[in-house]
């Protein structure tokens, strides 16, 4: 079993939220407060909650689409030519290398690639598959609850709290120990 | 904070559905125990999937003559019924991808069983042409592998091309349908309890629902769509070229590739309504489901319909056009020769039966559109078979010309494949959330405090 990964000397709070726009603003409060490594929790993709909440912009996904994409295309072609070449074998008097036909082929595994790089992009970019124990986490947030989960040390913890109060969560959980989640 | 706006993603928003706790409710409780309907209906499929095997292993045994195919028609069900699977998976792909990137309102709600039925028509699909070559253990010989000589397949030849096409449409078509369903597997994960609870951890890959997550994902799912709208056209495209690259009369023409590409949107839409009315009664999704979104299908299928009709139009009038004798006879042959009864349900079920859509109160008759979507699925096989055995069986020569009829055999492939279909559809409402719910919660009001607290 792969344990969860503990953050030294931190203790976590999560806070589960019933509304959108509290969420959004104890994020904000939380930027404000210059914590960095906290993490947001919501059952849908939540455009103004990662945008506004979280200030997220590109994604390094798009970077494994397009050399996915390009790899395809290449290999795609490479490889219907290269074979063609290998053998050389004519057929209904078409010229050995077809570029018009092979452009399918590149058009195909382009497509695949980009796909499946896309997918690869994604695992690495999200954590995913993720199956160290569920801690930090609220059954709520996949039904109809917002969440957020901060680690502070010992230090900042009153302050943490009472930030996290203020937006009024349903629920305030205090972990004595932290994870990187 | 500016007030969020509930139609951003261009959605529409569903006035019967108050919180997002009732599209968990609503949605999860489908997963429940199945009801002795569900039960008899995946009995039936359950026989009918033993009938195609039974079938298949026959002909493994006996050898392809106990199909009907002979010279001159080569080509006869199996490959009609594979281009009428192909063409099946196209709308789902429509449904989720191209609807998704043109924000169209409607599609939430019923984008997830339209690509589980993309997924599964392709499996059904992908089936046929292994039955098709007789010698199925050959059938890795389409795969370019380095064999002991080194030859390699022919890639001018839209057989090939037709490999590599359907194989990748597959692959993309699950990779989509499985990345949209991880956050609706996590929802059922915490909702569910002892055995299920496991399978919905395992394939919910740990999904948390972290900005992380949703970050990445939500572009992952646009560049996933941006990737599977130019394959979807493609793929029926290379599909149409098996036929069009042939110098068959009837096959030869351009218009080919548009023509099945909206022939193929045409029986998917008509699919997914087939599919929906009784998946939106039985597990009483009305909520999800409403007229209006019955009404979209229905105009998609409207103007599919009318594309359709036109290049059969076209088909007949650029026969007429070109002058060609064989041209000529072999739609003379379609329309008043031996198989007219299949070219005179096409063009019924296809062009004259759709022609109700036109009217506003059709369209929002969920029975009516029930039953017309099912002549749309009975026309459209016939499509297939019409361009495939007419045109095979009325070649150049008269000498040459000959006559088809399914055997038996064929006959109880084609049934078990709508059973083999059915079977994986059945499994698929009692498995997974057959409506979206992550994309659900999108078209409902978010819960909003209200309150100005911009320190």
């Amino acid at each position: 079993m792969i344990g969860a990964r503990r953050r030294q000397g931190h203790s976590g709070f999560f806070a589960l939220f019933e509304h959108l726009d509290s969420t959004i603003d104890a994020c904000k409060a939380l930027r404000k407060a210059g914590h960095k490594r906290f993490r947001a929790y919501a059952p849908l993709p939540e455009h103004h909650l990662l945008e506004e909440g979280l200030a997220k912009k590109h994604s390094p996904v798009r970077v494994f689409t397009l050399a996915g994409a390009m790899t395809g295309a290449a290999t795609g072609f490479a490889f219907t030519t290269w074979t063609s070449l290998d053998w050389p074998l004519i057929t209904g008097g078409k010229p050995l290398m077809s570029i018009p036909a092979y452009v399918v082929i590149a058009f195909e595994c382009a497509i695949l690639f980009g796909a499946l790089s896309t997918v690869i992009g994604l695992f690495i970019n999200a954590g995913l598959p993720n199956f160290r124990p569920m801690v930090a986490y609220h059954p709520a947030c996949s039904d109809g609850s917002f969440g957020v989960y901060v680690t502070a040390p010992p230090a900042e913890a009153e302050a943490v709290k009472e930030l996290l109060g203020e937006f009024e969560p349903a629920e305030l959980r205090e972990d004595p120990e932290g994870f990187d989640v | 904070m500016a007030a969020v706006d509930v139609t951003n993603r261009g959605a529409l928003p569903n006035p019967d559905v108050g919180t997002y706790e009732e599209v968990n409710r609503d949605i999860l409780k489908v997963l429940g125990r199945p009801g002795k309907g569900w039960w008899m209906l995946f009995g039936i499929a359950a026989a009918g999937v033993g009938l195609f095997l039974a079938c298949w292993f026959w002909q493994i045994y006996k050898g392809i003559g106990v199909s009907g195919l002979n010279a001159p028609v080569g080509w006869g069900v199996y490959i009609t019924t594979f281009v009428f699977w192909v063409g099946i998976a196209h709308s789902g792909t429509l449904i989720s991808a191209i609807l998704f990137l043109f924000r169209a309102p409607w599609r939430q709600a019923i984008y997830r069983a339209s690509e589980a039925m993309t997924v599964f028509a392709v499996m059904t699909a992908g089936l046929f042409p292994l039955i098709h070559v007789g010698r199925v253990w050959h059938a890795y010989w389409l795969i370019p592998y380095p064999n002991d000589r080194f030859l390699w397949p022919n890639f001018r030849s839209p057989l090939v091309w037709d490999v590599f096409a359907i194989t990748t449409y597959f692959t993309v078509s699950a990779v989509f349908f499985y990345l949209g369903t991880i956050p609706d597997l996590a929802a059922a994960r915490d909702h569910a309890r002892g055995l299920r609870k496991r399978f919905y951890q395992v394939i919910s890959l740990g999904w948390r629902g972290t900005d992380r997550e949703w970050h990445h994902f939500s572009k992952a799912y646009i560049y996933l769509a941006a990737l599977a709208t130019p394959l979807v056209l493609s793929v029926h495209s290379v599909v149409s070229w098996d036929f069009a690259m042939a110098i068959v009369p009837g096959w030869h023409t351009t218009i080919f590739a548009p023509y099945f590409v909206a022939g193929a949107i045409f029986s998917g839409v008509a699919l997914v309504i087939t599919l929906a009315v009784p998946m939106r009664k039985f597990f009483g999704l009305e909520k999800y489901l409403t007229v209006k979104h019955f009404e979209a299908m229905a105009k998609l299928c409207m103007l599919t319909s009318a594309i359709v009709l036109y290049a059969y139009m076209t088909e007949y009038f650029l026969a007429w056009y070109s002058g060609e004798p064989p041209e000529r006879g072999s739609f003379w042959n379609r329309v008043f020769g031996h198989y007219w009864w299949a070219n005179w349900i096409m063009l019924t079920c296809n062009g004259l039966v759709p022609l109700m859509l036109w009217f506003r109160r059709v369209r929002r008759s969920i029975s009516a559109l029930f039953v017309i979507s099912i002549f749309i699925n009975i026309g459209m096989w016939f499509e297939r078979y019409v361009i495939i055995v007419t045109s095979l069986s009325h070649e150049y020569e008269p000498w040459a010309w000959g006559l088809y009829r399914p055997s038996i055999v064929e006959m109880g492939i084609l049934i078990g494949s709508f059973c083999w279909f059915g079977f994986w559809f059945l499994l698929f409402t009692r498995l997974l959330p057959p409506v979206a719910i992550a994309e659900m919660k999108e078209v409902v009001p978010p819960p909003m405090r209200g309150k100005e607290t911009e320190s």
